[in-house]
């Protein structure tokens, strides 16, 4: 009961608050600028046709009401709630009238999947290089792993992203330049191994960073905790080394690398939006590049108040399961 | 000064990356000398690849790649510098409000500063961009960027003063009646400017990033000439298609050198600035 109310309560006081800032965000940011998207939209529909006046009045009418600006700010604002609560985001601009949220929920499965694959294999993959790395740190495998991922590390996910590509579709084209699958979809062998053939560059290229992030941060933690006494104890009681390894020092180092996961969630999936982009992959940030070509705000809101929204809960569900790995929370 | 000769002669990572950064800023000051403006097309003869006279080729608009890249890293680093210019002041002022004031006003603004944190900033960011687009310039792009980047700063300042309050020496300095600016002044500044220093690089990174995202989306100041908006007319002109890989491999090996550089310089910062290490090189002088 007590862990309820010292850990649980105000982590999700917190979400609220994060929920709160980031709609309000979304809403107040295209309304304190000077361009109006209505006119903007008006403007390029009437650029290719003559209109009657009446008709750009009414168009200009309905457009307002669609995009919900009709009232005064406070009015307009519990609207957007009701809106946002009922996911209702309105129609896409660019495919009238497809409504935004069934355009999201096409594609949202797509970028879950890519997202959740490649961050776990990247976690996984970066805490065992990471642990063992800065176990045996003067071993020359560790010291070359650890100089070619100081460089990878900083490179922005757009850059690996396109090297890649460029690299593995045109120079070598052993892969597939745009794309998510081919045939149709179903549980048979053929589609699930496009689906990988088509995935595998797209999360390489998240995994890249990825692993070069987690590897710097467990290798940092585990020669802090190498230093330790327990450690030192351990070593001196002649336990083998993989118990040392396996049973006390990474449940050690495990704690924080938890929180990191949650607070470096946002990121990661700002390099899924950039990748799929990149490579033409069927998911949000391929919807996204193609509504800012066309100037689709209702998409990019949606997109901005899913991500965010999104972001939020995963970090928070993250956080909720502390008290699962650490007993010290579970027991305080 | 000392302490810079001092980190270039004990961290190799700080020396490679320095020398890059040095690299990188002669760059930047030959913009200065270009024989060409930076926007004017037609200048050179077309599509001609690297050679003696044309360092890293011509374009299909008649531009020397060279020359561009000049103006590229310049204006890239003027955006950045102006974000984290920006990022750094309000997150260092909200630290030090809420680790010195603590309290009500501490749990107040770490509330705040907590949930920008989670929330993405690329959506946030392309949504602006998207509205204002077409009359992004590079300052205004700066501006955006250094309004975003301020929590993750702000978070460790507040750690580091909290930190710093605790200590020895601030109760010796209050019991022996100092004056709580002198003591902010003379005892905790000399702490938080190496600290600080080590920020701003990582803040250099994260504008340079966003800088080449936003660009590739289109959605930068498209008449200048920055690292972004180099890959995005390259890529607009088909620089590949038309096997012209010397005008997209520029702006791409420029932006993994400088990232690459500022990095280095930071991991060497940090490994000074880790008092573990520091307690070491302290007793290797001593």
């Amino acid at each position: 009961m007590k862990l309820l109310r010292t850990f649980v309560l105000p982590r999700i006081i917190q979400y609220l608050v994060v929920i709160f800032i980031g709609i309000t965000l979304t809403f107040l940011i295209p309304r304190l600028s000077p361009i109006n998207p209505v006119d903007n939209a008006v403007g390029r529909l009437s650029a290719f046709q003559t209109m009657a006046p009446e008709a750009t009045v009414a168009l200009r009418e309905s457009l307002m009401d669609l995009y919900g600006l009709d009232g005064s700010l406070l009015e307009q604002y519990f609207s957007f709630w009701k809106r946002v609560l009922t996911f209702d985001l309105g129609p896409s601009f660019t495919v009238f009238p497809t409504p935004v949220s069934k355009l999201i929920g096409s594609s949202i499965g797509w970028t879950i999947g890519l997202l959740s694959l490649s961050i776990i294999l990247a976690w996984v993959l970066g805490l065992i290089l990471g642990t063992l790395a800065g176990f045996f740190p003067n071993s020359w495998w560790a010291r070359t792993l650890e100089n070619s991922l100081i460089v990878i590390y900083p490179i922005p996910y757009y850059i690996v992203a396109f090297v890649l590509l460029m690299a593995f579709t045109y120079y070598l084209p052993i892969f597939p330049l745009v794309g998510g699958s081919k045939g149709a979809p179903g549980f048979t062998w053929s589609y699930i191994s496009s689906l990988l053939y088509y995935g595998f560059l797209p999360a390489l290229s998240l995994i890249l960073g990825g692993v070069a992030f987690r590897f710097i941060i467990s290798k940092a933690l585990t020669s802090t905790e190498r230093s330790s006494d327990y450690v030192r104890f351990a070593e001196m009681a002649a336990l083998p080394k993989h118990k040392i390894l396996f049973s006390y020092l990474i449940r050690n180092t495990l704690l924080p690398q938890v929180t990191d996961l949650g607070l470096s969630l946002g990121l990661i999936f700002e390099g899924a939006l950039i990748t799929e982009a990149v490579y033409g992959y069927p998911g949000l940030g391929t919807l996204l590049l193609g509504a800012i070509n066309s100037a689709d705000y209702n998409i990019i809101m949606g997109i901005t108040l899913l991500s965010i929204i999104g972001i939020a809960t995963a970090s928070l569900l993250v956080d909720l399961s502390y008290p699962l790995i650490d007993p010290r929370v579970r027991y305080s | 000064m000392k302490t810079i000769f001092g980190l270039f002669r004990y961290s190799p990572s700080f020396r490679i990356g320095a020398i890059i950064l040095m690299f990188v800023v002669t760059l930047l000051i030959m913009s200065f000398f270009s024989p060409y403006k930076p926007d004017k097309r037609r200048v050179v003869p077309r599509n001609e690849p690297p050679s003696a006279e044309f360092v890293l080729g011509t374009n299909s608009q008649g531009q020397d790649v060279f020359w561009m890249l000049t103006f590229a890293i310049r204006n890239s680093l003027l955006v950045a510098g102006l974000a984290v210019g920006i990022g750094r002041g309000i997150g260092v002022f909200l630290g030090l409000i809420s680790g010195y004031l603590g309290g009500t006003w501490d749990r107040i603004l770490s509330g705040i500063v907590d949930s920008f944190i989670v929330i993405p900033r690329l959506p946030l960011l392309i949504l602006i961009a998207a509205i204002v687009r077409g009359q992004m310039t590079l300052i205004g792009l700066g501006v955006l960027l250094g309004f975003l980047d301020w929590s993750f700063p702000s978070k460790r300042y507040r750690a580091q003063i909290l930190s710093l309050k605790e200590r020895e020496f601030t109760q010796t300095a209050i019991f022996s009646g100092m004056h709580t600016f002198k003591i902010v002044v003379q005892e905790h500044l000399p702490f938080i400017i190496p600290f600080l220093l080590a920020d701003v690089v990582s803040g250099f990174l994260f504008a340079i990033g966003m800088e080449v995202t936003l660009a590739v989306f289109g959605l930068a100041d498209m008449n200048s000439q920055t690292i972004g908006t180099m890959i995005y007319w390259g890529n607009y002109y088909q620089a590949l298609l038309t096997n012209k890989i010397w005008v997209l491999a520029a702006p791409v090996g420029a932006s993994i050198v400088v990232v690459v550089g500022f990095y280095l310089v930071s991991v060497g910062l940090t490994t000074y600035l880790d008092p573990r290490t520091r307690l070491t090189r302290l007793q290797v002088k001593g």
